[in-house]
């Protein structure tokens, strides 16, 4: 509803500032003190093993849930406690780890889904489809054909998405996020259950978006030949913990990192 | 062999021999038929974007005929106590939302109708707390809706049309109308079917569900308050008007719990289904048929389309 009250970021900035954060279920830690932040316009991964704690990380960032401690801070705005709704009205888009889409609907239908928080007009034009509100359609529509182009799901435009393999789906699922133009586009596991021909594709688009649109993005995933291409920088979670963050050559290197992923003698 | 002409042929005969009285039955099977789908658009609204069975959606309709009526007892003008009506209906979506779904969030289905049954005893205790038990008159005439009826002519016989039951019509018909198209074609709409496919998806979209919610429950408020007056203007306003409601259960697994077409479809068979049967077959078994067929039909479609007309298929991979 409020329009984002924030500095213009140059690129290189922080974006987002994670701070101290620990999250718990009842007597199980999710997170333990974790912090790190995300700088503007540059592809930043989380990566970790299994039930590291990835997932949680950006349910906070999202507002799917609420850190028990610790602070972040988005936009140079610290917000105790972000509904989810409010953090994609923010700039905050993203997709899931298994696809979570509107199954029932078209392609097309839910795309422009991911443009309602920019749409504004007033119901009794809509409900007529006439004047603003029709301008308005067309005007989103317009930009949702642009993303469907430049993602290359031309072909599915009106397919529900239900019926669609998994590969497209989550592309349509990326479709979405882009079309909410977020600041801060958080992909989780783009890459899951996709074949070599798919995950290229995804990577080309991840790195496209990234220097076409100057999108921060921030993504988990486990191919590691994928995340040492595409990212920036790597932060490494372990158990909840943060236990290293750097380059990818810095993060391959790290003894802790390799202990982790390889396991240690005991 | 008698028992088999009186059930497949004599009705028929009896049909064409007064197309007349055929005629005047479809049209009664139609009024109610329309009333039936707008109770029943009620239930699919609140299901579709919460998943909930809203087992209050009868008591609604009670419920905001006895606030129009109460209102105008106590000398509200008519008009006004309607626009009163409609904000009462939006406090009580508000509170719905506010008191009952939102702590619920995340509980297993069961649990939130349970929750629906609860909010129905609560709205019986509290109308009759305010407006006493006694069943009372609709202001039909205070709001402007015809009365009276026409004779019209035709087939060799007089076919009667109740000025009440034409305008009951059209306006169910626009109500429907302007609810389908708003459904679907509008943003808020699409939001509604978001909502519907995945709550998580629609959250991370920027689509705030309590808002939804809000505007369903206001939604299916103003649909129970269109069917209350309606009905009440046709049966008295009493609480047994909530068992009318109860007529959208049928209506709702022949048409799918989630599709406006399917509601209305299903309403018009269920009216139009069950006058006919009433009145052909009815004196078969000594009449009053009327108050079970609907669920007799509902159950055969059950066996053969559990999923309803237009209800999603389940499918289910192992």
């Amino acid at each position: 509803m409020r329009a984002p009250d924030h500095p213009i970021l140059a690129k290189g900035d922080v974006l987002l500032a994670v701070e101290n954060v620990s999250l718990g279920f009842g007597g199980v830690k999710a997170l333990t003190d974790v912090s790190f932040d995300i700088r503007k316009s540059e592809i930043r991964a989380i990566i970790g093993p299994n039930g590291a704690g990835k997932t949680s990380m950006l349910n906070c960032i999202n507002g799917f849930y609420y850190p028990t401690e610790g602070s972040i801070t988005f936009q140079g705005l610290k917000r105790p406690k972000m509904r989810p709704y409010e953090a994609a009205r923010g700039g905050i888009a993203r997709t899931f780890q298994n696809v979570a889409l509107f199954k029932s609907m078209s392609t097309l239908d839910n795309i422009m889904a991911g443009r309602s928080i920019k749409m504004r007009s007033n119901f009794f034009w809509q409900l007529f489809r006439h004047g603003p509100a029709m301008r308005e359609e067309v005007e989103h529509r317009k930009v949702v054909e642009e993303i469907i182009d430049f993602l290359e799901i031309q072909h599915i435009r009106k397919t529900p998405v239900g019926r669609l393999p998994y590969g497209l789906q989550k592309r349509v699922e990326l479709a979405r996020a882009l079309a909410m133009e977020p600041e801060l586009l958080l992909l989780d596991e783009p890459m899951a259950g996709m074949n070599l021909e798919e995950k290229e594709d995804m990577s080309r688009f991840i790195i496209e978006v990234n220097q076409q649109f100057g999108t921060t993005i921030a993504l988990i995933e486990h191919d590691m030949g994928v995340v040492m291409d595409l990212s920036d920088r790597v932060v490494v979670l372990e158990y909840g913990r943060k236990i290293a963050d750097g380059t990818p050559d810095e993060v391959k290197r790290d003894q802790r990192v390799i202990d982790a992923y390889l396991g240690v003698a005991h | 062999m008698d028992i088999l002409y009186k059930i497949f042929i004599e009705p028929f005969v009896f049909m064409g021999e007064a197309p007349d009285l055929l005629i005047q039955t479809l049209w009664e099977g139609l009024v109610s038929g329309i009333l039936y789908a707008l109770i029943a658009l009620g239930f699919v609204l609140i299901f579709k974007a919460s998943g909930v069975f809203n087992f209050a959606q009868g008591i609604m309709v009670v419920f905001s005929a006895l606030i129009l009526v109460g209102l105008y007892e106590q000398g509200v003008p008519a008009l006004l106590a309607l626009l009163l009506t409609g904000g009462a209906m939006l406090i009580l979506a508000l509170t719905v939302e506010r008191v009952v779904l939102r702590p619920l969030v995340n509980q297993p289905d069961i649990i939130l109708f349970m929750a629906t049954f609860g909010l129905t005893y609560f709205l019986i205790g509290f109308g009759e707390l305010i407006f006493g038990g006694s069943p009372k008159e609709m202001i039909t005439s205070e709001l402007y809706l015809p009365q009276g009826t026409t004779e019209v002519e035709m087939l060799g016989g007089f076919v009667r049309f109740q000025h009440l039951d034409i305008a009951a019509t059209v306006i169910a018909s626009i109500m429907i109308g302007l609810l389908a198209v708003f459904f679907s074609k509008t943003r808020i709409g699409r939001a509604l079917r978001a909502v519907a496919d995945s709550h998580k998806a629609a959250l991370s979209v920027g689509i705030s569900l309590n808002q939804i919610w809000v505007i369903v429950w206001f939604a299916a408020g103003i649909v129970a308050l269109v069917a209350g007056i309606m009905w009440g203007a046709r049966a008295g306003v009493s609480f047994s008007l909530q068992i009318i409601a109860l007529k959208a259960l049928p209506v709702l697994i022949l048409g799918g719990f989630t599709s406006i077409p399917g509601a209305i479809i299903g309403g018009l068979i269920i009216g139009i289904g069950e006058k006919l049967g009433e009145f052909y077959w009815g004196p078969l078994v000594g009449g009053g048929i009327e108050t079970w067929l609907a669920y007799v039909i509902a159950l055969l479609f059950l066996l053969y389309r559990p999923q309803g007309l237009f209800g999603e298929k389940i499918i289910e991979r192992i």
